[in-house]
């Protein structure tokens, strides 16, 4: 018993608090990006941390149920859960609540809570900033989203983004013009995830297909890199027509933001398909030296809506402020000073001239007891002192 | 160590043996030797690439979570970890052997209650057991796994079996073949991505030596 009583102080594997520095940093950051989105015409929004279950995971993979926190409503016996990801509770949003024709933009913030660690880091309560446009469908919302991404990162303070690039109708398509079934596709699927050469090697060898559809399965995996790796998607999966307007939306998605943004690496990973049960179209994620995870994620998905009775196209993204935080290279100081002031009912000047300090954004910190308070404790750096019957603010030397 | 340095994961003895030619073939060669050195990061021959000396079952996390970029593991390690976050490019096809089932000669496995299955390939025996729809009790052991059924710890082990000396000797015999192992390279995600160049082209070269040695 002994033992437990001296670890109480632990907190849960993957639960983590803010103290004073990464507190004031995660606040002043998630200030900026919700005035960046606002400066975009995004709405910022506030779902609940609980609800039910079949509304959190409508449209979603078995994943998300696994990674789900469940419990019991004691008022109404149906099983309630905590979010793991807010998407669904946005789309949720969009398609009931608010409802409203033409595209909608809205932004979020808020922690989520999984059931298993994900990731590097190990948390299980991350902190989910993202945005999401409803009711668009082309490149002009690719763009936006991605850009804003990017500006995301910026505002953050990460550098050296690398942006990778997929498109799920590429696989979609293959496997289609290959004639594979649902158990083949969801095989090769899980392959691809894990980019196994040898096993998608197998694979194909032992498919009952034409010699180039059997080289352009094998060749999946290996479609990532620069630009022209485009170039050599539409050599080798020719076999799959479709797939090519695909890559046509990818190259010109590309190209506009490289435009835009010409310090980003952009990379392209056609076998890049997470998320993939519910996204239907671009697929992106941004990574940064020295994290081995991504930092940020996104695409196109559009049946979400569809369980709450409107289905229409969707685009977002999401990051993990915390992890942010770790990447960042920005810090956050606090300038505004810190006055020392004696605490004093009665004398209306002083209590008045206070008042006017904080509201000009200086903080002012009471001594506590008429013994004062030693400096070192409060840290302030001047103090509000009375010279020639006048309250002033002097350096503390 | 350097953010742009290339750093590879192996483990000592047989797979470092193994994989030496490859990284050789690749202009990769290292300046200290594991087995007389005890550094656990190894110089290369070139300043940006440095290798990293780690037990066999450690490799797959080092690479997920970007400690190293690439490393060079079993299929049996592989499967054991699940490959997360993991890119298995490249079938080096060295430290060839077997996942096995195996039992002791001539007794039959016990029918009226659970099979109880010493291993440390938990994950892979509780899979293959699963896959033939049998329930089993599966026991963890870090090895000398033959020992298990010769006590009455286990009624049979699943381990990695090379030229299957070590079972003959403890009366031992394969009983069921699960995979073939061999050893793979596996990259992290984001190495992919942020160092794709030299690791694509790290990859070509070694592939060129897989290629011969399958002629």
């Amino acid at each position: 018993m002994t033992g437990r009583k001296m670890n109480r102080w632990l907190l849960p594997e993957g639960i983590e608090e803010a103290l004073p520095d990464d507190a004031a940093w995660l606040e002043a950051y998630r200030r900026r990006l919700v005035d960046l989105y606002r400066s975009w015409g995004y709405e910022f929004v506030m779902p609940p941390f609980i609800e039910y279950l079949e509304s959190l995971l409508a449209g979603a993979s078995e994943d998300l149920d696994l990674q789900t926190f469940k419990l019991t409503d004691q008022l109404t016996g149906r099983l309630m859960g905590v979010r793991a990801d807010m998407t669904p509770q946005i789309a949720r949003i969009d398609a009931h609540r608010i409802n409203r024709d033409g595209p909608v933009r809205l932004c979020y913030l808020g922690t989520v809570l999984t059931t298993r660690p994900a990731g590097f880091g190990g948390t299980r309560s991350p902190l989910q900033v993202g945005v999401e446009l409803y009711g668009h469908e082309g490149i002009d919302s690719d763009r936006e989203v991605l850009s804003l991404l990017l500006e995301t990162m910026a505002v953050c303070g990460v550098e050296g983004v690398n942006v990778d690039l997929g498109h799920t109708g590429i696989f979609r398509e293959v496997s289609q013009a290959a004639g594979l079934d649902d158990t083949q596709a969801s095989e090769l699927f899980d392959m691809l995830q894990r980019k196994s050469v040898p096993e998608i090697d197998a694979f194909a060898a032992q498919l009952d297909v034409a010699d180039a559809v059997a080289v352009g399965i094998r060749q999946l995996p290996l479609l990532n890199g620069g630009v022209e790796t485009l170039a050599h998607a539409r050599e080798v999966l020719a076999f799959a027509p479709r797939a090519m307007a695909s890559i046509d939306a990818l190259d010109a998605l590309a190209r506009e933001v490289g435009l835009r943004y010409p310090d980003v690496a952009i990379h392209f990973d056609l076998a890049e398909l997470s998320g993939y049960h519910y996204e239907t179209g671009v697929v992106f994620s941004a990574y940064t030296s020295g994290e081995g995870q991504e930092i940020a994620r996104g695409g196109r998905y559009h049946g979400i809506g569809k369980d709450f009775g409107r289905e229409r196209p969707a685009i977002g993204f999401s990051a993990d402020l915390k992890m942010l935080r770790k990447v960042s290279s920005a810090t956050f100081s606090d300038t505004s000073r810190r006055i020392l002031a004696p605490c004093n009912v009665s004398d209306t000047v002083l209590n008045q001239m206070i008042s006017t300090l904080r509201s000009q954004g200086d903080c002012v910190v009471y001594v506590l007891d008429s013994q004062g308070e030693p400096q070192e404790l409060s840290g302030c750096s001047h103090q509000l002192i009375k010279r020639d019957d006048q309250w002033v603010v002097e350096e503390i030397r | 160590m350097k953010q742009d340095n290339l750093i590879i994961a192996l483990s000592k003895g047989r797979i470092y043996k193994e994989t030496r030619p490859f990284l050789e073939a690749a202009g990769i060669i290292p300046v200290d030797d594991p087995e007389t050195s005890r550094k656990l990061i190894l110089d290369t021959n070139r300043d940006d690439v440095k290798l990293l000396i780690l037990r066999a079952t450690d490799v797959p996390t080092y690479v997920q979570y970007g400690a190293a970029d690439l490393g060079v593991t079993g299929k049996d390690v592989l499967c054991e970890h699940g490959g997360e976050g993991l890119y298995e490019l490249l079938d080096l096809g060295i430290a060839r052997c077997r996942l096995m089932v195996a039992g002791r000669v001539g007794e039959p496995l016990p029918e009226a209650r659970r099979v109880r299955v010493a291993t440390k390939f938990v994950r892979s025996a509780r899979d293959h057991f699963a896959r033939k729809g049998q329930q089993v009790e599966v026991i963890k052991l870090y090895g000398s796994m033959e020992l298990a059924p010769l006590v009455g710890l286990a009624d049979c082990i699943v381990d990695v079996v090379d030229t299957g000396n070590t079972l003959k000797a403890n009366g031992l015999a394969p009983l069921e073949h699960i995979a073939d192992i061999s050893s793979r390279i596996v990259v992290n995600k984001a190495a992919m991505k942020m160092k794709h160049e030299r690791v694509t082209r790290l990859l070509e070269e070694m592939k060129k030596v897989v290629t011969e040695r399958q002629q």
